[in-house]
C-alpha cells in the first residue's frame, strides 16, 4: 500500500509530542482529546469522595448536587469519635508492618537457597511452593479458618498475621532474582571461608534493594487492602483493619454520605500518599511482577 | 570470613580418611539449605498445602464448620450440578468475566498507546490513570456505591442534565451487574497500563523507523506492528484479569451483597453465603473446588491459544 510520506516522519518515528519545535511551540498534541477527558472521568470518584466528605449531610442531599460552601472538618472528626477508627489504623499499620518485615527476611531467605544451594528436598520442596500458587484462596480459605481457630487465634491479629509471615510468591519473585545475579562475589567469599548466612548478610544483603522494594510493596499492599480474610477471621471492632472496619462503617451510616466519604478517605489517604510520593517504584513493581 | 586457614579444596587430604558425616554436613549445603528454608516450608506446608488436601477432603463431608464432619461421598457435587442458585451464580460470574476483562484489555492497551507519548502534563494523566489501581476494593466499592447512588448520586444527575430519566444501577436488577463492570473496570484499567507500557517500552525504536520508512502510518505501525509484539503482554492480561474476574467477591460484599433478587450472586459471593451464613463447610469446598478447577482449565485454555497467536513470546 503506497501511502505518501512527509520527510520529517522519517527522523520522527515517534510524532504526536506537543514540544517546541525552533522556540515556536507546535499545536497541541490529539491525543490531549483522549487523555484529558479520561483522566477527569477516572479522577472523578476520588474528586467526589473529597468533595462529600467536607459537605453537610443537606448539601450532600441535594439534587442536583452542588459544591459544598464551606469546609465541614467535624466529618472527619466524628470517623474518630464515632468508631474505633484509630484503632483500625493502628491494627493494619501493625499487621502490615510484621507481614512486611517477616516476607522480606523468609522470602530473600528462602529465595536465596532455592536459587543457589543444593541439597537434598530442596526440589521438592520448590515444587510444592510452586502448586500453592496456583490455587485461588477461596479452596484454602475455610481450612486455613480451621487451623487458625485450633491455634486458637480467631478474632485475633495474629490471625492476619500468622498465615502472611511468608507468600510463595514472594519467595518465587526472590528466586528470580538471585537466579539472574552472576555469582561471582559469592564464590570468591566462600574460598575466603565465609559461612553461607556469612555471604547472604554482608554480600547478598546490600544487592537486594530493588527487588526488596518490590516485595515490601506488594505485600504491604495486598495487606492494607485484604479483605475476605479480616471478614471470616476478624469479629470484634476492635481487632479490624482499616479495609474491614470500614465496611462496618459503612453498613452501620448507610444514609450519612459525608461522614462515610470522609472515612473512606482518610482509609485510603496513606496509600494514596505513598503511591503519589513512590510512583516510579509502585509501578515498577506492579510492573514486573505483574500483581495487584 | 576472618578465617585464615580455609580446610578447602586447596589443601591437599590425607588419603583414604574420609571427612566425618557431621563436617560433611557441615560443608554441604544441606545444612544451610534447610535452615534458610525451614520456616517457609513449614509455614507453606501449614497455610498452603495441608489446606489445599483438608478443603478436597472437606468437599466429600457435610461439614459445619463447627462438630465433627460426616462423610457423604459425592453428594455435594451431585447437589451442585441440580442447584439453580448455583447455576445463577455461575452464569452471573461469565457474563461479568465476559464483559469485564475484554472491556480492560482493549481499554488499557489504547489507555497505554496514549500515555506512550510525550506530550505535557503526562505524569498528571498517568498518576489520575493509576490511582485506582491502589485503592482498596473496599473504598471503591464505598464511592462507587455513592456516585451511583439512585437519589442523590452524581451520575443520575449527569444524566439528568441531558435529559435521561434516573437509573437504579445496584438497585435494578438490570443493570447491577454491568454497574459492578464498569466499577470493577475503573480500579484494574490502570493496571492493565502499566503491564501494557512496561511492554511498549520494550518494543524497539528501530522497528517503528524501519516501519515509517516503508511508507507504514503511524496507525497502521500501531496495529501491525506494536500490538503483535505485544501479544505475550495480552496474553499475560487476559490470563490474570479472568483469574481475578472469576474470583470477584469484595466489591459484590460491599455493594449489592449478591442482590437485587440474586442479579449479582457470583461464584465466590456464593460461596461465602454458604460457609458462613449456612455453615455448609462441605458444599462451600465443593464449589471452591469447582472453581479452582474452573479456573485451571480456563487458564489452560487460554495459554494455549495464546501460543498459537503469539510469536516472539517468552
Amino acid at each position: 500500500m503506497a501511502h505518501p510520506m512527509s520527510p520529517p516522519a522519517l527522523v520522527r518515528p515517534l510524532p504526536d509530542d506537543d514540544q517546541t519545535d525552533g522556540g515556536r511551540r507546535r499545536r497541541p498534541s490529539p491525543w490531549h482529546f483522549l487523555l484529558l477527558p479520561l483522566s477527569l472521568l477516572m479522577l472523578t470518584p476520588l474528586v467526589w469522595m473529597v468533595v462529600t466528605a467536607i459537605s453537610t449531610p443537606a448539601e450532600a442531599r441535594q439534587f442536583p448536587p452542588s459544591l459544598p460552601t464551606s469546609i465541614q472538618w467535624s466529618n472527619f472528626a466524628d470517623v474518630w469519635t464515632g468508631s474505633p477508627f484509630g484503632r483500625w489504623l493502628v491494627n493494619t499499620a501493625v499487621v502490615s508492618i510484621v507481614v512486611v518485615i517477616s516476607n522480606l527476611i523468609l522470602c530473600s531467605l528462602a529465595g536465596y537457597a532455592f536459587a543457589r544451594l543444593r541439597f537434598r528436598g530442596s526440589g521438592l520442596a520448590f515444587m510444592a511452593l510452586l502448586t500453592t500458587l496456583m490455587v485461588p484462596f477461596q479452596v484454602v480459605l475455610i481450612p486455613t479458618l480451621l487451623i487458625v481457630k485450633s491455634f486458637g487465634l480467631i478474632d485475633h491479629l495474629g490471625a492476619l498475621i500468622v498465615p502472611n509471615l511468608v507468600t510463595a510468591f514472594g519467595v518465587f519473585m526472590m528466586r528470580q532474582f538471585f537466579i539472574a545475579l552472576p555469582p561471582d562475589l559469592e564464590e570468591a567469599a566462600r574460598i575466603d571461608g565465609a559461612s553461607r548466612l556469612g555471604v547472604f548478610l554482608k554480600i547478598l544483603v546490600p544487592l537486594m534493594g530493588p527487588p526488596l522494594a518490590t516485595l515490601a510493596i506488594l505485600t504491604f499492599l495486598s495487606i492494607w487492602n485484604d479483605f475476605l480474610w479480616p471478614l471470616v477471621a476478624i469479629q470484634s471492632p476492635e481487632n479490624m483493619t482499616m479495609q474491614l472496619g470500614l465496611s462496618t462503617f459503612q453498613g452501620a451510616h448507610l444514609t450519612d454520605w459525608p461522614l462515610l466519604m470522609a472515612a473512606t478517605l482518610m482509609s485510603q489517604l496513606p496509600v494514596i500518599v505513598l503511591f503519589i510520593a513512590g510512583q516510579r517504584v509502585f509501578v515498577r513493581s506492579i510492573a514486573s511482577s505483574g500483581i495487584k | 570470613m576472618t578465617s585464615t586457614s580455609t580446610p578447602l579444596a586447596g589443601t591437599p587430604a590425607p588419603p583414604r580418611t574420609r571427612p566425618s558425616f557431621l563436617r560433611r554436613l557441615w560443608w554441604s549445603d544441606t545444612l544451610a539449605g534447610w535452615a534458610f528454608i525451614s520456616p517457609t516450608v513449614l509455614l507453606i506446608g501449614l497455610f498452603g498445602l495441608v489446606p489445599v488436601v483438608w478443603a478436597f477432603v472437606l468437599s466429600f463431608e457435610h461439614n459445619d464448620l463447627i462438630s465433627p464432619g460426616r462423610w457423604v461421598g459425592l453428594d455435594n457435587y451431585r447437589k451442585l450440578l441440580h442447584d439453580p442458585q448455583f447455576a445463577n451464580s455461575v452464569r452471573n460470574t461469565v457474563v461479568y468475566t465476559l464483559v469485564f476483562v475484554p472491556v480492560c484489555v482493549v481499554g488499557a492497551l489504547v489507555v497505554a498507546a496514549a500515555l506512550n507519548r510525550r506530550v505535557r502534563g503526562i505524569t498528571f494523566y498517568r498518576v489520575a490513570v493509576f490511582v485506582p489501581v491502589v485503592t482498596s476494593t473496599v473504598a471503591t466499592a464505598t464511592m462507587f456505591g455513592w456516585l451511583l447512588d439512585p437519589d442523590f448520586g452524581l451520575v443520575n444527575a449527569a444524566l439528568g442534565k441531558v435529559g435521561v430519566a434516573s437509573q437504579g444501577f445496584f438497585r435494578d436488577p438490570h443493570e447491577a451487574l454491568m454497574s459492578i463492570v464498569v466499577m470493577t473496570v475503573w480500579g484494574w484499567l490502570g493496571f492493565g497500563v502499566i503491564i501494557y507500557l512496561a511492554a511498549l517500552q520494550s518494543v524497539s525504536a528501530d522497528l517503528l523507523e524501519a516501519a515509517a520508512m516503508d511508507g507504514c502510518t503511524r496507525w497502521r505501525a500501531f496495529w501491525r506492528v506494536e500490538v503483535p509484539l505485544l501479544a505475550p503482554a495480552t496474553l499475560f492480561l487476559v490470563i490474570w484479569l479472568t483469574i481475578n474476574a472469576l474470583q470477584l467477591f469484595d466489591e459484590i460484599f460491599v455493594t449489592t451483597k449478591g442482590g437485587p433478587v440474586g442479579s449479582t450472586t457470583v461464584v465466590v459471593y456464593y460461596l461465602y453465603v454458604q460457609a458462613f451464613q449456612f455453615f455448609n463447610g462441605g458444599y462451600a469446598s465443593a464449589i471452591a473446588y469447582v472453581l479452582f478447577l474452573a479456573i485451571l482449565a480456563v487458564t489452560t485454555v487460554q495459554l494455549a491459544v495464546g501460543r498459537r497467536f503469539s510469536y516472539g513470546g517468552r
